[in-house]
This record gives C-alpha cells, structure tokens and sequence, in this order.
C-alpha cells in the first residue's frame, strides 16, 4: 500500500525514478544525484516533501503541553511564526523524533515530524495530550514544497503572488507566517536558504508548475540526503533513535535543561545520563584515502577506541566521501582514525560537522 | 530501459560485458543497463594487474550515490590491465560503460566460458524479461 502525494503527476511528467518511502511514493532522483545536489548548492533546488506529517496543536494548555513534550522549550518562541528545533524523547530520554515546531498564533503550535515515524508519533502525542487541555489535529489537507538554494527565495518570489511576496520580503530566518490557508517557513535542511511552503494539496501542483517556470530544478531523495549529510544535519533513524538521547547524538544544544522548573518527558533520565556520564557524541569523518563511506561501517579510534558511522555518503561540494559517525567521547577533533571497508582500513579525519557551509567547504 | 546493447559484447545476467580482442585478449566492463540502476559513480574499485578473476566471482566494486555493488567476472583469467581513467574519474562509468569505461582486461584461461556468455539478442531480451 503506497501513497501519492499531490505532486505524483508533476513526477511522472519529469521522468522521475520513483520508489516506496516511508510508505509514499517519492522521487528517488529525476537524473544525475549530483547534479540535484549541486543544483542546491548554486542556484535554487526544490523537493515534494507532502509525505512529511505537519501537525497542529491549539488550545488552552498548548504552550504547556509543548513545553512537557519536547526536549526544547517553546518558550524561547517570543514572537508568532517563530520556529524551534527539536526532539521528542521517551521516558528514558531516547528519541521519539526530531522535529521542527512554529508558534504559528499567541496560543497555537504547528510541529511539523518525520514521514517515516508517523504512526508511533500520532499514537505517543495523542496519548501524551491527554493529560492537557489541547487539540491535536494532523493536517492531511497540506501538501509541502521545500525551495532550497542561494536563488531559491528569489525565484520563488516570481511564483508568490503579492500578498505572499509581502508577507515573506523581511521575513527572518528560523520563522514562518502565514498567508491566507498556507504557511511559509524560512527553513530547511540542506543548509541553504529557502522556504518549506506548506500549502492546501490542491494547489501544490500549480505552485510547482509555476516554480518549474521560475528556473527551479526538481530534486529527489538522494539528493535530499547528500545535502543534509553535508551540512551536518540529523536523520532520525541514523543518527539517533529510541535508544540514543540526544546528549549522545551532538543535539545537546537542542535541549534546554534551564529553567530548572520545566518538567518534561525523559528530563529525569537524561540528568542521570549525565550523571553517570556521557560515553559517545556523533562526530564528522571526512574520507582521506579513496574509497566510499555508508553507514553502519566500524570505525576504529586510535588510543580512544571503536564506534560506527551513523550516516555515510559522497560529498559532491567536497568531492569525497563524508560520514557522520558514533565515537567515543575522548575522541579528538583533527585526529586520523580508520574505517574498515571489506577487507581494508581506511583513513579518515575526525571533524566537527558541518562538512559544508554557506555552499563551500567548511573552515572544520 | 537502455537500447545500447552493442552486437560486439557478451553479456552476463548481472549486468557485466565481455569483448574479445583481435590479440585474443579480452575486455570487461558494466553495461548501460547496469550504470542507469546503479546512478551517479563516485569510486570504482579493480583487482590488480597479476590477479586471477574466476568467472561468476566477485573481481571488483562498484560504489555509486546510492549503493554499492559488486562486479562478477564474466569469464576467468589473469588481470593484465585495469582502467586507471575511471578509478580517477567514477563518471566514466555513467556516460561510456560500454567504451571508454571499461574496467579490466584479461587474458583468458578458459575461452569456452564465452559461449556461456549472452548474445546482444539475449541480452536485450532477458532485460526486457526483468522490467516491472
């Protein structure tokens, strides 16, 4: 059983390779991979991400009750259209999923989660919001294009009407607004700039037609993911899952342990986590001898130990092969370790991600 | 599904070419079919020159974007050159498989594994058989 998005025409017409994702029938690539990446890196890109699962929560104990469900805390959220990014964790500070959150009016929440972890997520919010006084409501009725690159907000303006070009001309990084039944966020993950427009599924079809005709390239998963391991961003499902906090998983920084007073789901676990002390981080590796980086690779650790890389592919702005990897804590910055690949070792600089920034290779 | 099936080549099931050389010699590589499902090359890995390949064994790698993938030997024989343009350039491999990025070239120990080989004919047939 597969679904379609609303855009499963526009794919066809393109000549996409189409493959199950998550459940969905999604673009796997419409040509050259490399060429989508680069594509996103120099001019602008975009991807049919419908299958994400956009949510809304409103109410009177929303702010509460997001403040109980996830490791960040929405009151940093000063502002509406401001966004958060965030994990979701279990009672023993594992990761549910990742996510990003908008205060999308004073009251309400829009959360937008994984594809892939829909199921579990729908059944551990919904059961978790009743303890609050909240609607939780999964926005099936919206499909979602995400426009990426240093010429994405420029062409994409040729495809907004006024109203949406005004609402968007000064519109900040890390925040959305709304305009009429759509919601346009500043955001994304590939490390460029861009929108993720979140729009009634009817219309996404002409919105994509319209950013066709603006020079906007078609993009599909595999691109999608060699951007996002560029620039030194998470996959839930690779660099964390319900067994990995986000302490362990280099996503510290998303977890606001201040104030103290926050009481929220896996806090109690994680301080004990702590406590006991941290044992691994997620780190960077950037291949140094020829060869190819996957995942669940062994990488050994000189003087420090083993770990294994979480996420591995070819870096087409580096033009190596780049991984993110679990390694022990003590494992430093700038030292060489080894991958074993088949019947090799090969070499590898440990890195702080991000591989790629600003569309270049990082000063790591 | 690729129409660049050459007379001249041999085929095998898993997607690899065998071409015999006027010097008796014989060259290998992946076909068309094979580099449009594997997508963008990024490191191809050869046996090296003095190996012995064994036909239906693994004698190299193949990595693109998406996935790795193993090269069989079409036939068995001992490795007297391997494609140094395309360890250096992956990309070969996308647009000449069947030319230019050719991976090995053997001298054969058995040349009755040959007649074990497809013909263009059969090729083209047995990929026809596998589309869905």
């Amino acid at each position: 059983m597969s679904f379609k998005t609303p855009l499963n025409n526009k794919h066809i017409e393109a000549g996409a390779k189409l493959v199950d994702f998550a459940g969905w029938e999604m673009p796997l690539y419409y040509g050259s991979q490399i060429e989508e990446h680069k594509v996103v890196r120099e001019d602008a890109g975009m991807f049919d991400v419908s299958h994400m699962n956009v949510v809304d929560v409103k109410g009177k104990e929303a702010r509460e009750f997001m403040r109980y469900l996830f490791a960040n805390d929405v009151d940093k959220l000063k502002t509406v259209g401001a966004a958060l990014y965030s994990c979701m964790l279990n009672e023993t500070g594992g990761v549910v999923d990742d996510l990003i959150v908008y205060r999308s009016s004073l009251q309400d929440f829009r959360v937008v989660v994984n594809a892939a972890t829909h199921d579990k997520d729908m059944l551990w919010i919904n059961e978790q919001a009743k303890k609050f006084n909240v609607k939780v409501i999964e926005r099936t009725d919206l499909a979602m294009i995400a426009v990426q690159g240093p010429k994405a907000r420029e062409k994409t303006a040729n495809a907004f009407t006024k109203e949406q070009n005004a609402a968007t001309a000064n519109l900040k990084t890390f925040h959305g607004v709304a305009v009429g039944d759509w919601w346009i966020g500043r955001t994304g993950y590939t490390g460029e700039d861009g929108y993720e427009i979140m729009l009634p599924a009817f219309e996404a079809p002409l919105l994509w037609q319209q950013l066709l005709d603006a020079g906007v390239t078609p993009c599909g998963l595999v691109a999608r993911d060699s951007l996002r391991l560029e620039a030194g961003l998470s996959l839930y499902g690779s660099e964390m899952d319900e067994n990995v906090s986000p302490l362990e998983a280099n996503l510290t920084w998303t977890v606001a342990l201040e104030p103290q007073d926050r009481d929220f789901m896996g806090r109690k676990a994680l301080e004990e986590l702590k406590q006991k002390g941290l044992q691994k981080n997620i780190f960077g590796l950037v291949l140094e001898d020829k060869g190819m980086l996957r995942s669940h690779q062994k990488v050994i650790v000189p003087n420090c130990g083993e770990g294994e890389t979480t996420s591995g592919g070819y870096s087409p702005v580096l033009g190596c092969a780049v991984a993110l990897a679990r390694l022990p804590l003590a494992s430093k910055v700038g030292d060489s370790c080894f991958v074993v690949i088949r019947d090799k070792q090969l070499k590898a600089r440990i890195i702080k991600p991000p591989f790629v920034k600003n569309g270049k290779k990082n000063n790591y | 599904m690729s129409n660049n099936i050459p007379e001249n080549l041999k085929y095998t099931k898993t997607h690899e070419w065998a071409r015999v050389e006027s010097d008796g010699t014989v060259t290998l590589g992946i076909t068309e079919h094979a580099q449009e499902s594997l997508g963008d090359m990024v490191f191809v890995e050869l046996p090296e020159v003095g190996k012995v390949i064994v036909a239906g064994k693994e004698c190299g790698v193949v990595e693109s974007v998406k996935s790795a993938s193993d090269m069989y030997a079409p036939i068995s024989g001992e490795v007297i050159a391997a494609n140094e343009k395309v360890t250096a350039t992956p990309a070969l491999l996308n647009s000449d498989p069947q030319g230019e990025g050719w991976l090995v070239k053997v001298r054969p120990s058995n040349k009755s594994e040959l007649d074990a080989l497809m013909n263009a004919k059969t090729y083209g047939e047995f990929l026809a058989s596998c589309e869905h």
